[in-house]
């Protein structure tokens, strides 16, 4: 596998080989399919419409709709206004969404088509709604189309009608999996506080199979709820690169105070999203979850035998290697590559910053890098465990190291969207995925006198 | 239930005026007593149509160039389009006698990641130096380099950049401007890669035509799940040598001599029939339509060739062949038969295999009561014969047609070629249709369906009225279908198995078929609590 892979340290300084991440469009997609009843709209070529569904389906394993302006030469010489005007006649006549949350793509944005004035120009029925947001590819990433896409929302949706704050809590959960909103929104419950998530995929991208087909499957935020979430009386914005500028907006446009926080992964990111919905709402924290916590910590010392000391690489979206990375320190294992493909010097400033209160030194951290860079220093000098997407595969068998997978895109394994990795819960199923994996391995390469019932 | 009026009305129903004049076109139902019927097919998608389609790009890069296993691709523009179309495809590829392992480049992905200042200033440069960059890292044999959509705007001359890099670095390399908003859909861009493959690699190779063999290229066959690999042993046992097969597993030392071929096959008509054409203009190698999908389609391909050859070894090791084939076949086939036989299906994909596989659903018994392609053209469902009455549109207009004149050296008439006199070549050209492909519409059913680009609305309400018990189409619709109580299959993917071409093909086909219908779970949706009984594919009445 891989033999192509050269040998020794080369110059590779301009393009990507292997990406780490991808382009802002399909995070925007994403992000408007957590609306409920909206129909995500692509205002470019049909191509990038195609990948993008194509990417979220094989993701989500679930259906994934989404129209396009499908530009053709000649939209791409004179605008897509007229395009774009076509398509959201089309949509509400055949589709019938409420709401149209329209991104643009490269093209569009090179092309500079006005999206703010076309919708204005465009028919759309009583109680519709088209909201756009604008997502260049040639600037950050998926991560950044999502977080571009939540901010929209927001700016076009939100408002603040009450004269005194709701005792509600806003969740902007970030790009994660279904599986974790919902063990977010359980969090909440446990804890008795009325929530908004937005957005919420929970039963659109893992929605049961019934004997109801609909086009808009069950979930998803509703208009109503987004325009009350400048009625909260706080935000919780977890992960920056998803979710700060959505916060910032709720704060700017509904006086809505936001606390940023990571993203729940690990306990440490765990524990600071209950102590804030703890002091905000001043309300005890469930026995419920005292016991979750207990059952985390009562397995790390259980287990950390089969951890510890191992040396490991990290590599995903910002929101999700930043508190995984700090999971693994409190697990007693060596961050050995830390890398993002998403943009963002704080990315690297955040890490080196736990691995020095950890005492972690050799490490290389990296945002805005690709997988041959990683893939280079691990022929440099080798790891015992992957943690990351799909891609990591192919490093995976070149250099014979096991990956245990975490994040966006996992195209070659099922189940895991709707398996939460947050909360105390996901402690233990991230505990137990990366043990088992480890002994796995250790099960496979012992010799015969070294193989173990009891481990 | 039939395919009636009513049906086709509600279809068409809720579509404003516009699109109903627009989408009544793409919509055939078969009866042969109206004559020729006339599709519409290769024309814009509609805006706001949920469509299958992808891009010129995709086309290009994803299925015809991407898959040679010795190139690097690099894809020029912003880091999206080259990302999704890496390792999705499973074009399955090894290294052989031409190409070690190290010059194997599947697993890769190559994109310049044009950022703001790229599209601001040109990425001419950018390019470059990625060039450079990937021919010191890497030493490949030669390079693609594909557009996506901005490049066309921000006006990078690609052929620029890849004409100085060739000279910089000796080795070919090719530059596509297959930017995605280029034709209506994937098929601009298998043109212009078959024009640029035609003009600048076929025939750059130095190979001599071997006389004691017979030599064939198997075109628009992509190995997805290994499907040429099944292909090949069959060629193969029966005693035929294979230069090239485009592109599944092929490479680019392979593609340069596959001048030197007796014979052309074409299993994608749709995706390199340009290639095909401008081969038999430019070197006079005629070609064949095959089929490998399917038992009975594979066996009339194999007889057909065998026949063209005129060589009564070939014809009698064919027959061979087929005998030990059918002998482990047929009685697997014959089993799950039980299970799939009197069944209907769906099938929208591509621009040939919801054609090819009715072949094999119909090994099994079971019908397609209606089928479309993604992308084709009036030929794949009419027939060749329809060509020279397509009137082209603005957007095909835009995809340069090379003009092919004879090679001075190489052109050889095609009964030459063949090794046939000119008057056995003439009584076999009475039989077998060298150079032609009758498009889908003679096999489907009087009654049966048609629709070109058909779209997700269209899809919904087929599915509720007629409830076919099979779904075939990409994965983008696969989960709507079963989200509707339909067990689907991708057939752009196979849902990761195969292959499913040739004899061991179908054996695999028909058992991941019966699974599709019969796993357990399609009987346990409706809850126990839930009091009315349905029956699954009831589901949505
Ligand atoms: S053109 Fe841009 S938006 Fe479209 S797929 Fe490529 S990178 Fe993404
Ligand atoms: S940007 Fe253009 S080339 Fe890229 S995926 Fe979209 S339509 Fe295709």
């Amino acid at each position: 596998m891989l033999d192509c892979m050269p040998e020794g340290p080369v110059e590779h300084t301009i393009g990507k080989i292997n990406p780490a991440k991808t382009c802002q469009p399909i995070g925007a997609m994403y992000a408007a399919l957590g609306i409920h009843n909206c129909l995500p709209h692509s205002h470019g070529s049909q191509g990038c419409c195609a990948y993008h569904r194509m990417h979220l389906a094989r993701h989500f394993r679930d259906q994934v709709l989404a129209s396009s302006s499908s530009f053709t030469e000649g939209a791409s010489v004179f605008g897509g206004a007229a395009n774009l005007k076509t398509a959201i006649r089309n949509i509400f006549e055949i589709y019938n969404p409420e709401i149209i949350a329209v991104h643009t793509t490269c093209l569009s944005e090179t092309i500079g088509d006005d999206l703010p004035t076309i919708i204005k120009q465009s028919e759309i029925p009583e109680g519709k709604r088209v909201i756009h947001t604008n997502t260049p590819s040639y600037q950050g990433s998926h991560i950044t189309g999502f977080s571009n896409m939540v901010r929209s929302m927001i700016s076009y949706l939100a408002e603040a009608t009450e004269p005194v704050k709701k005792e509600q809590v806003n969740i902007l959960p970030g790009f994660v999996n279904p599986g974790d909103m919902r063990e977010i929104k359980r969090i909440l419950q446990e804890f008795g506080i009325p929530g908004i998530m937005l957005p919420d995929t929970t039963n659109v991208l893992d929605a049961p199979l019934t004997n109801r087909y609909s086009l808009y499957p069950e979930g998803g935020t509703t208009i109503a709820q987004i325009a009350d979430t400048g009625n909260s009386k706080q935000t919780i914005a977890l992960g920056s690169w998803a979710s700060d500028a959505a916060g910032a907006m709720l704060l700017d446009k509904c006086k809505v105070p936001c606390v940023p926080l990571r993203t729940p992964i690990g306990l440490k990111a765990t524990d600071d999203l209950i102590m804030t919905l703890h002091e905000k709402f001043s309300c005890e924290v469930p026995g419920s979850l005292a016991v979750e916590r207990g059952q985390v910590v009562d397995t790390l010392i259980d287990t950390h035998f089969h951890y510890q000391g191992k040396k490991v690489v990290i590599f995903g979206d910002p929101d999700i290697v930043i508190p995984l990375t700090e999971f693994v320190l409190t697990m007693g294992m060596i961050p050995k590559y830390v890398l993002t493909g998403t943009p963002g010097a704080r990315f690297e400033t955040e890490i080196k910053h736990m691995l020095g209160e950890y005492q972690v030194e050799g490490s290389i951290v990296k945002a805005e890098g690709d997988l041959f860079q990683l893939h280079q220093w691990i022929k440099e000098e080798p790891v015992d465990l992957l943690i990351g997407t799909t891609y990591g595969k192919y490093i995976a068998r070149a250099e014979d190291i096991p990956l245990v997978r975490v994040g966006f895109p996992i195209l070659d394994r099922a189940v895991h969207p709707l398996m939460p990795i947050v909360g105390y819960r996901g402690c233990l199923r991230l505990i137990e995925m990366i043990s088992n994996t480890l002994l796995d391995r250790r099960d496979r390469d012992v010799s015969d006198e070294d193989y173990e019932l009891v481990m | 239930m039939a395919i009636n009026h009513e049906v086709l009305d509600k279809i068409l129903l809720p579509y404003p005026d516009k699109v109903k004049k627009n989408r009544i076109k793409h919509i055939v139902r078969k009866n042969p007593e109206e004559g020729c019927q006339q599709i519409e097919a290769n024309t814009r998608t509609i805006p706001g149509i949920i469509s299958q389609r992808g891009c010129c790009y995709a086309g290009c890069k994803g299925v015809v160039v991407g898959p040679i296993k010795d190139m690097i691709t690099i894809t020029h523009g912003p880091v999206g389009c080259g990302y999704y179309s890496w390792g999705t495809r499973r074009n399955k590829a090894r290294a052989d006698e031409n190409t070690p392992p190290e010059q194997i480049y599947g697993a890769m992905c190559f994109i310049t990641d044009m950022q703001e200042p790229d599209i601001v200033f040109g990425g001419e440069k950018k390019l470059a130096k990625m060039i450079d960059e990937v021919v010191e890292i890497f030493h490949p044999r030669a390079i693609n380099i594909c557009a996506t959509c901005p490049i066309g705007l921000i006006g990078d001359d690609l052929g620029a950049v890849a004409k100085a890099a060739s000279e910089r670095h000796k080795i070919q390399v090719l530059s596509y401007n297959c930017e995605g908003y280029k034709g209506v859909s994937q098929s601009a861009g298998h043109h212009i890669a078959n024009n640029m493959l035609l003009e600048h690699v076929i025939g750059t190779g130095d190979a001599k035509s071997e006389p004691e063999k017979y030599v064939i290229n198997i075109l628009g066959e992509y190995n997805i799940g290994g499907d040429s690999w099944e292909i090949e042993r069959i060629l193969h046992d029966i005693g035929y040598t294979i230069q090239g097969v485009l592109t599944g597993d092929s490479s680019y030392e392979e593609i340069k001599n596959i001048h030197i071929a007796n014979l052309n096959l074409v299993m994608c008509h749709r995706s390199i029939n340009y290639i095909a054409e401008m081969m038999e203009e430019k070197y006079g190698t005629p070609w064949l339509k095959v089929n490998f999908i399917g038992v009975e389609a594979t066996k009339k391909s194999l007889r057909d060739l065998a026949q063209v050859t005129g060589d009564e070894t070939f014809i009698r090791k064919t027959e061979e062949v087929i005998a030990r084939e059918d002998s482990v076949v047929l009685p697997v086939l014959e089993q799950y038969r039980k299970i799939c036989a009197g069944k209907i299906a769906f099938a929208f994909v591509g621009g040939s295999r919801s054609h090819h596989y009715q072949h094999l659903l119909r090994d099994l018994g079971m019908e397609v009561v209606v089928a479309g392609y993604e992308f084709a053209h009036r030929d794949d469902y009419e027939g060749r014969q329809v060509i020279p009455t397509i009137k082209l549109d603005a957007d095909t207009k835009n995809i340069p047609e090379l003009d092919i004149k004879p090679d001075p050296e190489r052109y050889q008439e095609a009964h030459v070629h063949l090794n046939l006199s000119k008057e056995k070549y003439d009584e076999i050209c009475s039989r077998i249709p060298l150079g032609y492909y009758e498009g889908m519409y003679p096999d489907m059913k009087s009654g049966n369906l048609m629709i070109d680009d058909c779209n997700h609305y269209e899809a919904e309400i087929l599915v509720k009225r007629l409830k076919p018990d099979l779904f075939f189409a990409g994965v983008r619709d696969k989960y709507i279908a079963q989200k509707m109580g339909i067990p689907a299959k991708q057939l752009h993917s196979y849902d990761y198995s195969g292959p499913y071409a040739g004899f061991t093909g179908a054996m695999n086909f028909a058992r991941d078929v019966a699974h599709a219908m019969t796993t357990p779970a399609w009987r346990l949706i409706t809850p126990p609590w839930e009091k009315e009984t349905k029956e699954p594919g009831d589901n949505n009445a």
